[in-house]
């Protein structure tokens, strides 16, 4: 799947500081039986979000209409667990382009960006820094420089690292699978 | 010439092309496929108008989804049947071999990889499943992949992966009667957390390591990724040679004695250096228990769940949360809690040798009556097995039945679900909150603790009865 060319983002920012939240509560097990892509956006959060009878559960920041945006602010460990991709399409079908914690699981942050969702980890000092800023003012704005992998709200900045190649793929919006099949003789070689 | 790990000795023979500044172009020897994060693979290729380009190189099982009663009859369950039946085209369409519901073969993809010999040293493999990491125990660089990924080796038989870090952690002296591999991999999870070994490829080492059976060693790489590894390897020995040799894909006469002689060569070098280094000693291992949501949150099952004084600040609110949906508190002992549901399969500990430690130990009593035990195989290899040895007579005369194979309660994709607010002590890998179903509880433990806790109806040191 081709990706969206990413630059440039400046958004409020929905905040999660849960720790070690797991792809099982991202996109629970019983929302896997899909074969298509799409819709898994609704059930972002499901447990989280809605109570057992389907009711928007209040206490949930994303059934609170004081936060939104296109950025999502998580805890340290976000996305451990399952390998399952259905977790970076929940996020990126409900509309989030960016995810900011100060550590990411690796598959997870892997499926994130082959589904043009950026993953950006930050000090925790930084992190921390952030959520009070969102605190303080939920439609604090937080700008994302993918060229100059720089984060920035009011005076604060931050230098964020991203693989060149990956980064590459995503200002361009060209994926791995196009690579790759560039290099099929070079496979065929290896394979003998 | 520069000493190397097991693990970059593996790596670096497959490394098609080093991209600049980026991944690795690295080529898979061995790709397993399951209905759950396959559908969108084959779309997505047959989108793009590519064949699967090496079919040989890959074998499917549906196990996710998949009922554990009735399995000669359609699956009831509309969504899994069209999952199921999906795999089954998709693979007949691209000549992929595929061990459907019933066949013989059939199983959880990590039970079935290695009992047919298809695992082997050396190997690189992958499959859309975070356990693949159990196919470590041969010595094989093994890992979890995402379904973009899964598109990427049906196209190429490759994946763009950054070269992990490397970490070693050894467990010497000997496991204490009653704990088994499980405990081993519950102690180290416990130790770094859940996210501790995020960003390396473990290698595991030491006397402890080593002495145990290739199914001990399949649940402690299993577990590797609950501390957030990418795999978890062990170098190959006897005890590996031994079991994989005369299974149906092994390899045979003179390329058997070739491929010997490699695989003999797959251990670190001397003098080979990790990013990080742990050592345990195995006589610190007890039997283990989770008490939270997730897996790092485990003890020993004598011990009491940690003091709120004892936790960090900034892991403080997750903590209470996690404790609050399990209705436990801090510093106190859950010994003697009670526990509705037992839960014995997975790819973690749905082995021969895992049921044959859960009907050892209840050989001679009953069930408690209050207890709802699913004891389901990893495979219909495993089910034989079980019935052959008489196994399945010892469980029944004790009170439990014996499913058939798949990956069951672990993720409650099929209808064996815990309901909201039951205990369930279970073999599987993830006590995450609602895994085994909404609004469950899971406690992590060994087959024998989950034997222990099968009998009494609470949570039971397993030594008492041994």
């Amino acid at each position: 799947m081709s990706v969206d060319k990413f630059t440039y983002l400046e958004s409020s920012c929905v905040p999660l500081p849960n720790e070690n939240v797991d792809t099982d509560q991202i996109i629970p097990a019983r929302f896997l039986k899909a074969t298509s892509r799409e819709g898994f956006g609704e059930n972002l959060f499901r447990d989280w979000r809605f109570s057992s009878s389907g009711e928007p559960i209040k206490d949930f920041v994303l059934n609170q209409s004081e936060y939104s945006g296109q950025i999502l602010l998580a805890g340290k460990n976000f996305g451990s667990g399952s390998s399952r991709e259905h977790a970076a399409w929940a996020i990126a079908d409900y509309g989030f382009k960016v995810v900011i914690s100060s550590f990411f699981a690796d598959i997870f942050r892997n499926n994130a960006l082959n589904n043009g969702v950026l993953p950006i980890q930050v000090s925790a000092e930084f992190l921390r820094k952030l959520f009070k800023a969102i605190e303080k003012d939920h439609s604090q704005k937080v700008g994302v420089d993918l060229e100059k992998q720089e984060l920035r709200y009011n005076d604060e900045a931050f230098q964020f690292e991203i693989n060149p190649y990956k980064k590459d793929c995503l200002l361009n919006g060209f994926d791995d699978i196009d690579y790759l099949i560039d290099k099929k003789a070079k496979i065929q070689d290896f394979e003998g | 010439m520069k000493a190397k790990t097991l693990f970059d000795k593996v790596w670096d023979a497959h490394v098609v092309e080093h991209v600049e500044g980026g991944p690795n172009i690295l080529y898979i020897d061995k790709h397993l496929i399951h209905e759950v994060t396959s559908p969108q693979a084959f779309s997505g290729l047959n989108a793009r108008g590519l064949n699967v380009f090496r079919p040989e190189r890959t074998i499917a099982t549906p196990d996710h989804n998949v009922p554990t009663v009735n399995q000669h009859l359609p699956i009831v369950d509309m969504e899994s049947r069209s999952q199921v039946e999906t795999l089954k085209a998709n693979c007949e369409k691209n000549g992929i071999e595929m061990y459907g519901l019933n066949h013989p073969n059939n199983g959880i993809v990590h039970v079935v990889g290695p009992e047919l010999g298809h695992t082997q040293p050396g190997m690189t493999l992958v499959c859309g499943d975070s356990h693949t990491s159990t196919h470590g125990a041969f010595g094989a660089v093994a890992f979890g992949i995402g379904t973009s990924e899964v598109e990427m080796v049906f196209a190429t038989q490759c994946i763009m992966q950054s070269k992990p870090k490397k970490m070693r952690i050894t467990v010497d002296g000997e496991l204490a009667k009653g704990v088994s591999a499980k405990d081993l991999t519950l102690y180290v999870i416990a130790q770094l957390g859940t996210g501790g070994a995020t960003g390396y490829f473990v290698e595991y080492a030491g006397s402890a390591v080593r002495s145990l059976s290739m199914e001990g060693r399949m649940t402690v790489c299993n577990m590797s990724i609950e501390m957030g590894a990418r795999g978890g390897m062990i170098a190959p020995d006897e005890t590996t040679f031994e079991y994989i040799k005369g299974r149906a894909y092994a390899p045979k006469g003179d390329e058997w004695d070739e491929k010997l002689t490699y695989w003999k060569t797959l251990k670190s070098d001397e003098g080979a250096e990790f990013d990080m280094e742990y050592t345990y000693r195995a006589e610190d291992i007890e039997p283990m228990i989770t008490y939270g949501t997730n897996p790092g949150m485990g003890m020993g099952i004598t011990a009491c769940v940690p003091a709120q004084a004892d936790i960090q600040a900034s892991e403080l609110p997750s903590f209470k949360k996690s404790l609050a949906y399990m209705e436990y508190e801090f510093g106190r002992k859950i010994l003697g809690k009670k526990v509705d549901y037992v839960f014995v399969g997975s790819c973690t500990n749905g082995r021969i040798e895992d049921l044959r430690a859960f009907a050892s130990l209840v050989a001679g009593h009953k069930k408690a009556d209050s207890i709802t035990a699913w004891i389901v195989p990893g495979s219909k290899k495993v089910e034989k097995q079980a019935m052959e040895e008489g196994l399945v007579e010892i469980l029944e005369e004790a009170g439990f039945e014996l499913r058939q194979p798949g990956c069951s309660a672990c993720l409650a994709m099929n209808e064996d679900k815990v309901p909201a607010g039951k205990y369930c002590v279970s073999t599987s890998n993830r006590n995450f909150e609602g895994r085994q179903g909404p609004g469950a509880r899971t406690l992590l433990a060994s087959p024998l603790t989950a034997a222990a806790a099968a009998i009494t109806g609470v949570i039971t040191d397993p030594r008492e009865f041994l």
